[in-house]
């Protein structure tokens, strides 16, 4: 028994605290970076007149200090700062993402469980499914928008509509491969048990394909934002971060640092939808190190 | 009644390899029998089709008077592959108590049935460990645990200790003739070593090369409980000695190489 010991612990108390310190560490320095290269390119640009990939000025490139600004500044006067409307642009949004995730998530892995079991259907059904994702969204989001609005569908749900649309086939396509990445032996163990599809699938297939479930998930959660911005802007659909870009825009010549306000609170979305899938990564995946991506 | 009973049995893979010809084998109820030979000799598909995890071309096979299919279905035989085959996402526990799961045991009745299981592999104090956390050895002590926590009678070991290294293979040799003695199973175990095979066994199968056949049998009778002075015995390198003659009779070629998985469609 002396022989057969476990493996230590990786981290000990005491490599853990500077790595800590040393993550704290990390975002400041990272922000200070992305700070010191747009003022840096900005700085050499208007001094070099450059004009090539665009010509660096006041309205391509405002100072970040501006950008910041702009947040606190009101839009109309007397009225509430800008924040305040992005805060509120962002929740709409963040709610046509959030449902569009969810439901893409959902159908992504129902779709992969079912050609999972068939050749026949995956051989038919794939092709199909890869073309789905070839179709511009913009082409397809007033068509979804009209048609769902004439059976009376509220039109933030054919946002979502929208959004899942980009989300369930990155689910499906990773989930089809966790379901098929059991090694032969873990299947025959099954089969020694005279297990049935359904708890083979339960108790196998479903667990083993979790890391490559939430690979896809970390993709599909920013691309639901990115779905359900793009999903506003034919939907004509007020309220939202789409509706902010596409307002801003008008005005770009005169206030640049409102649009740019805007994109950094879209980012922020995308990052947060992000985050939680890794957090729930962590609360849900029990798996060896190397394991994890 | 004999523990497995195989008649004719014959295996084709379908590029026209014959893997196995003819085979005749009777196990009785309480034998530890090894079946040893070359790389390609078919021991390892000998061993699923008892199992029934492949058919066999030709042939009939029984196991505990059963046709090997409705004895997969009855749960008669436990499974040890050359991999532990745990499920990382399972703690050792939960991975011993998986079969039990499939079988609709209850709770109260698995957990004490893992207890009695992580007593028996001496694992006691890793339950809540995960598969990637234990070495080899101990990997495999699970995965043995879990082919015996349903109590069949029957034992299927391919290769079981062909991954260890030697120190860890002999101690565990001994651990499993210990747990044999204890739930008096019946074992029917796949090697390539001779020296595990003797040490082992009662009755020792030894195979042909392509075609598959049985080339001979050795009756081990050394006496019970074998310990490591037993590998010492002059009986011990006599029996060795008688196998490994019968093995380069049969045309046994030198060296080793693995054999290549022959896995049915996996769904």
């Amino acid at each position: 028994m002396s022989a057969i010991a476990v493996e230590p612990s990786r981290r000990g108390i005491v490599g853990a605290l500077p790595r800590a310190a040393a993550r704290a560490l990390l975002l400041p320095l990272g922000l200070a970076a992305l700070w010191g290269l747009w003022e840096g390119y900005r700085w050499l640009g208007i001094r070099g007149h450059w004009t090539w990939p665009f010509k660096v000025n006041d309205t391509n490139m405002p100072h970040l200090s501006k950008i910041w600004h702009a947040f606190g500044q009101p839009l109309q006067p007397d009225g509430p700062p800008l924040r305040h409307y992005l805060w509120h642009y962002a929740l709409f949004t963040g709610k046509e993402a959030l449902a569009g995730f969810a439901l893409g998530a959902v159908i992504g892995f129902l779709l992969a469980v079912v050609l999972a079991h068939s050749t026949l259907l995956r051989r038919g059904l794939l092709p199909y499914i890869v073309v789905s994702q070839t179709v511009p969204i913009l082409a397809i989001a007033p068509m979804v928008v009209l048609g769902l609005g004439t059976k009376g569908v509220n039109p933030w749900v054919a946002v979502a509509v929208i959004a899942a649309y980009l989300t369930f086939f990155p689910v499906a396509i990773n989930t089809l491969r966790g379901l098929h990445s059991p090694e032969p032996r873990a299947l025959e163990l099954m089969r020694s048990y005279a297990a049935g599809r359904w708890k083979i699938l339960w108790r196998l297939r479903v667990p083993a394909s979790l890391p490559y479930v939430f690979s896809a998930l970390k993709i599909s959660a920013t691309a639901s934002v990115i779905g359900a911005i793009i999903g506003e802007t034919p939907a004509s659909l007020q309220g939202g971060l789409g509706y902010a870009i596409v307002n801003f825009n008008q005005y770009y010549s005169t206030q640049p640092a409102n649009l740019w306000a805007t994109i950094i609170a879209c980012a922020l979305l995308g990052i947060t939808f992000f985050l939680a899938v890794v957090l729930l990564e962590r609360l849900v995946l029990k798996r060896a190190p190397e394991h994890v991506a | 009644m004999n523990a497995v009973s195989l008649k004719g049995v014959s295996k084709q893979f379908n590029a026209g390899v014959t893997a196995l010809d003819g085979i005749d084998l009777d196990v009785e109820p309480g034998e530890f029998v090894s079946l040893i030979g070359p790389s390609g000799c078919g021991k390892s598909t000998l061993l699923r089709i008892i199992g029934d995890l492949t058919k066999p071309t030709a042939g009939t096979v029984q196991v505990n008077g059963k046709p090997a299919e409705r004895a997969r279905r009855d749960h008669e035989y436990g499974i040890v592959f050359q991999d532990a085959v745990l499920y990382d996402w399972r703690t050792v526990a939960k991975n011993i108590s998986l079969p039990l799961e499939l079988l609709r045991w209850s709770r109260t009745r698995r957990n004490a049935r893992v207890k009695d299981m992580m007593e028996l592999v001496e694992l006691t104090g890793f339950e809540s460990h995960h598969p990637w956390q234990l070495s080899g050895g101990m990997q495999q002590r699970v995965s043995i645990a879990r082919a015996l926590s349903f109590s069949p009678t029957l034992l299927l070991m391919d290769e079981p200790f062909g991954a260890l290294d030697e120190m860890t293979r002999e101690r565990l040799n001994s651990e499993l003739l210990r747990i044999w003695q204890e739930t008096s199973s019946t074992v029917v175990f796949v090697t390539h070593s001779i020296p595990e095979a003797v040490f082992l066994s009662t009755r020792v199968v030894v195979m042909s090369a392509r075609p598959g056949r049985v080339a001979g049998l050795v009756d081990v009778d050394l006496p019970q409980p074998r310990t490591s002075a037993t590998r010492e015995e002059p009986r011990f390198f006599e029996l060795v000695t008688r196998v490994r003659e019968q093995l380069a009779a049969a045309g046994a070629p030198l060296g080793e190489t693995q054999e290549p998985a022959l896995v049915e469609e996996p769904l």
